[in-house]
């Protein structure tokens, strides 16, 4: 407590007030900046500068904040009847501390928070390894390397540093010349963060361009799941203070997250991989033009985001033009990866079946064989069809094993059934179909379709099937169209037609005498991203 | 100069390869382009100039109901080949800068105007860069996974369609949740790109010149990562959007009955008819759905004067839009800002007449 008069002169102190405020400075004539001395003793100058507001305006303000040795206090002001103004100091530095340490833990917390959103973003591993290096130059120290797991002999390297681009090389280094790198990028057994001499660091350790002398090193791992992500080394120059404990914990939490970040990148960059590879022979193939006549195939999975089901095609081209070509579209009781296994074991035994395509019956038989005799208790319904152009027209052989006969769109617009009927695949011992030949005019096009097109659900109305009357409408506007516009239209009409996710898979495949006779030439189309217009995958 | 003799004989080839391509004569086509290529036509020029203005020729016409619906799909289709045919004809390396990055381009799902997207691509192509371009209607997952395993530098969305403007917005938001810079493009953004900027995207560009030079200028990345798609659009809590996405089938139906009920010529409508007015209906509910999501009243009325003119092309009277747009207020009269949308789209078309036989009342 200390009293101060008018013009700010302290009038009176007690014990407490004289012990902080007075004696030191008795004992030193000099004050210093933060003090101010007035005739009854020194004070601080916050204080001082309080009181004067005080007295200046004539109205008491709340309690004002100030240091005095290290310590904080709260100042109370309690005016007295005779113009003094008594001040009652409230020591609240462990509050303040206390509040501190608060705060910086507040915007630690946020601080992880923000950089597991970053990390979990994204499944890419050279996106997640820069985010990890950028991040860490940014709040952690002035530059940061991220030594990936080797391949071979070589390591990725990630530099970053504070407001630089972040860069990525693939070099050989000796992970035995940084002490403790070896045993981290090794991941077992657990090693804790390691200081190290920055005197100790091979020039690869620094990003191309930091140019300050370097201050201090951690080098600490990147735990993985089972398996290291690699090796954080965080870098800071000679002008910027020392890491401290806290700043060494914080490096551990950050680089725990970024590690299982970048495990669940590469674990799904493996797997992404194989399920492509599988993937590859289940795939609808690209169809092209073969020997003047037009092919051209849509499929849309079930499921939107999948790639495969259980519809399928296939195009075998005849050796020359005077063989035939083999065609094949067919749909597989059930949907997804499971049904789509089945069509790779159909079109595999349909492929080795080819010298044998000239009779429908006998492969359709032989394939009915080879499907009751498998473990599969699944049925699939097909369409064959085998191809010959002569002269101005496409011949065409076609038969239905329990599918949708395929539609016939002349040149002026009608729109025929193709006059085929059979049993399905895979659940009778004995199959039996009725085959029929079909002429193809210049302009005119014979579609294979699955039922996913003629029961999508929906429409204006809402809830309704497309169905055949719908498709057989839509296909007289077909006449001379090229055979992926006719893909691509029947495909859009039905898709259109949905009002909800669901859907049955859907293919469509149609075979067409170009308006343009046979003459046109051959064009082989390699369209970007492996996505040819021939091939379209819906 | 040589430069105006190159734009007369790029002219000139346009009116070749429109005739070639109307009249589905694939190989003239090809041979267009080819022999123009060959003679050292710009790329550029050839693929946009040329290719590109037949293809919006063929859009204007069909508008126009000067050609089929099957006539724009069969003129696509030859477009498409002709592209990548131009594609093939390049020997080697483009002349860009080898140091160009790698970009996605693709359209959003449920669009199927692949060829804007598939110019654009190609554009980029020209100028260097690594393109992979996942062709129309691209479900957001598969994008997604897409991004994942290639991680490009940015993202290239093309939208024709307004109706699909929410979907834009969902796969705008999944991209930059990765800290992939998206820029959009296309009719659907408006002429000004607004819708653009409503849903946050990182870049929109009018022409696929303006997105490579934009690109070639480097995006930035949108920083604020806990976006989500409601914090862009806050007027969205009122459900309108919702209830009118949701009820879509009931609102035609009801429409339908009112329809008929109030315009006599319906009544003898062959079911085809009818359903083609069902569906011009549906559209009506979809784009009055759209326009509330961005709540932006002009997206709707751009749409009935778009439909009314096409109508009109189609000897359809414009005034049974406006009886229709009548018959949807009825039905939605909790819902104010859907109200208001369609009173201001139906004072921008002509009345009903009112002669004998008329049973239109007020």
């Amino acid at each position: 407590m200390l009293v101060v008069g008018r013009g700010g002169v302290v009038v009176g102190t007690n014990d407490a007030a004289r012990s902080l405020l007075l004696e030191p400075a008795q004992e030193n004539t000099a004050p210093n900046t933060a003090e101010i001395l007035t005739a009854g003793g020194r004070m601080p100058r916050w204080l001082a500068e309080a009181h004067g507001r005080l007295e200046s305006t004539g109205t008491p303000p709340g309690a004002v904040t100030g240091e005095v040795a290290g310590r904080t206090f709260q100042a109370h002001p309690s005016p007295t009847e005779d113009g003094d103004v008594v001040w009652w100091l409230v020591e609240d530095t462990d509050l303040r501390l206390a509040e501190q340490a608060l705060h910086s833990e507040r915007e630690r917390a946020a601080l992880l928070a923000d950089i597991s959103g970053a990390l979990l973003s994204s499944l890419n591993v050279d996106r997640c390894t820069e985010v990890t290096a950028r991040m860490a130059a940014d709040h952690l120290a002035d530059a940061a390397v991220i030594v990936a797991p080797s391949q071979g002999r070589r390591h990725s390297l990630t530099h970053a540093q504070v407001g630089g681009e972040v860069t990525q090389v693939m070099v050989p280094i000796d992970a035995g010349s940084v002490p403790g790198l070896a045993e981290a990028l090794r991941g077992f057994p657990p090693v804790p963060t390691r200081w190290i001499d920055p005197a100790d660091l091979p020039d690869w350790v620094v990003p191309p361009g930091f140019d300050r002398p370097i201050g201090s090193v951690i080098v600490t791992p990147l735990p993985g799941h089972g398996m290291p992500a690699g090796v954080l080394i965080l870098l800071r120059s000679s002008t910027h203070r020392a890491f401290t404990d806290g700043e060494e914990v914080f490096a551990r939490l950050f680089a725990a997250r970024a590690g299982a970040a970048l495990s669940a990148a590469r674990l799904y960059a493996e797997q992404a991989s194989i399920t492509a590879t599988l993937l590859r022979e289940l795939l609808p193939p690209r169809l092209e033009r073969v020997h003047g006549v037009e092919y051209a195939g849509a499929y849309r999975a079930s499921q939107d985001h999948e790639r495969v089901g259980g519809d399928f095609y296939d195009v075998h081209p005849g050796a020359d033009p005077t063989e035939e070509t083999f065609v094949v579209l067919g749909d597989v009781a059930g949907k997804g990866l499971e049904a789509a296994v089945l069509t790779g074991k159909i079109r595999s035994v349909l492929h080795a079946l080819l010298p044998l395509s000239g009779d429908h019956q006998q492969v359709l038989g032989l394939l009915n064989g080879a499907l009751l005799n498998s473990h599969h208790t699944r049925f699939a319904t097909l369409v064959l069809a085998s191809v010959r152009r002569r002269a101005d027209q496409v011949r065409l052989r076609l038969t239905s094993a329990g599918h949708l006969p395929p539609l016939i769109v002349r040149a002026d617009g009608r729109v025929e059934e193709a006059a085929t009927s059979g049993t399905l695949v895979g659940a009778l011992p004995d199959v039996h179909m009725r085959s029929v030949e079909v002429v193809l005019a210049p302009g005119e096009t014979c579609l294979l379709y699955t039922d996913g097109i003629t029961e999508a659900r929906g429409g204006p109305l809402g809830d309704q099937l497309y169905g055949e009357a719908r498709l057989r409408e839509a296909l007289r506007e077909c006449a001379r169209m090229p055979a992926e516009a006719v893909v691509e239209r029947v495909q859009m009409l039905a898709a259109q037609w949905l009002d909800s996710d669901r859907h049955d898979d859907m293919a469509t495949l149609a075979i067409t005498n170009p308006v343009g006779g046979h003459g046109s030439p051959h064009v082989v189309v390699d369209g970007p991203a492996d996505r040819g217009p021939h091939g379209k995958e819906l | 100069m040589a430069a105006g003799a190159v734009d007369t004989t790029l002219r000139g080839l346009s009116d070749r390869l429109w005739t070639a391509v109307i009249g589905r004569d694939e190989p003239a086509a090809l041979r267009l382009v080819a022999e123009a290529a060959d003679a050292g036509a710009d790329g550029e020029a050839l693929l946009l100039d040329v290719v590109a203005g037949v293809q919006h020729r063929v859009g204007t016409e069909w508008a126009a109901n000067r050609i089929t619906v099957a006539e724009e799909h069969a003129a696509s289709a030859i477009t498409d080949r002709v592209i990548a045919a131009l594609a093939q004809h390049r020997s080697g390396p483009p002349p860009g800068s080898p140091g160009r990055g790698r970009v996605t381009v693709a359209c959003v799902d449920g669009e199927w105007h692949a060829l804007p997207a598939r110019f654009l691509a190609e554009l980029l192509t020209l100028r260097g860069w690594q393109v992979d371009f996942l062709g129309a209607r691209t479900p957001t997952p598969r994008l997604i996974a897409h991004l994942h395993g290639t991680n490009p530098a940015a993202v290239l969305l093309s939208v024709s369609i307004p109706t699909h403007l929410p979907t834009a917005h969902q796969a705008v938001t999944a991209v930059q949740s990765l800290g992939i810079p998206v820029m959009v493009g296309g009719a659907a953004f408006g002429a000004d790109g607004r819708y653009a900027r409503l849903i946050q995207a990182d870049a929109w560009a009018p022409d696929a010149r303006a997105a490579a030079d934009l690109l070639a200028g480097g995006l930035t990345g949108h920083r604020t990562r806990q976006r989500q798609q409601i914090d862009d659009l806050p007027h969205l809590a009122d459900q309108e959007y919702t209830f009118i996405r949701r009820s879509r089938a009931v609102l035609v139906r009801q429409s339908l009955a009112a329809l008929e009920d109030r315009w006599p010529a319906m009544r003898s409508y062959s079911t085809a008819q009818r359903e083609r007015t069902a569906e011009d209906l549906a559209h009506i509910v979809d784009f009055l759905a759209t326009a509330l999501y961005v709540d932006d009243a002009a997206l709707f009325t751009t749409f009935t004067t778009w439909t009314a003119d096409i109508l009109t092309a189609r000897r359809v009277p414009a005034a049974s839009l406006r009886l229709g747009l009548d018959i949807l207020a009825d039905q939605l009269h909790d819902y104010p800002r859907a109200l208001g949308f369609l009173g201001a789209a139906r004072d921008t078309l002509p009345a009903m007449p009112t002669g004998p036989g008329s049973e239109v009342d007020a």
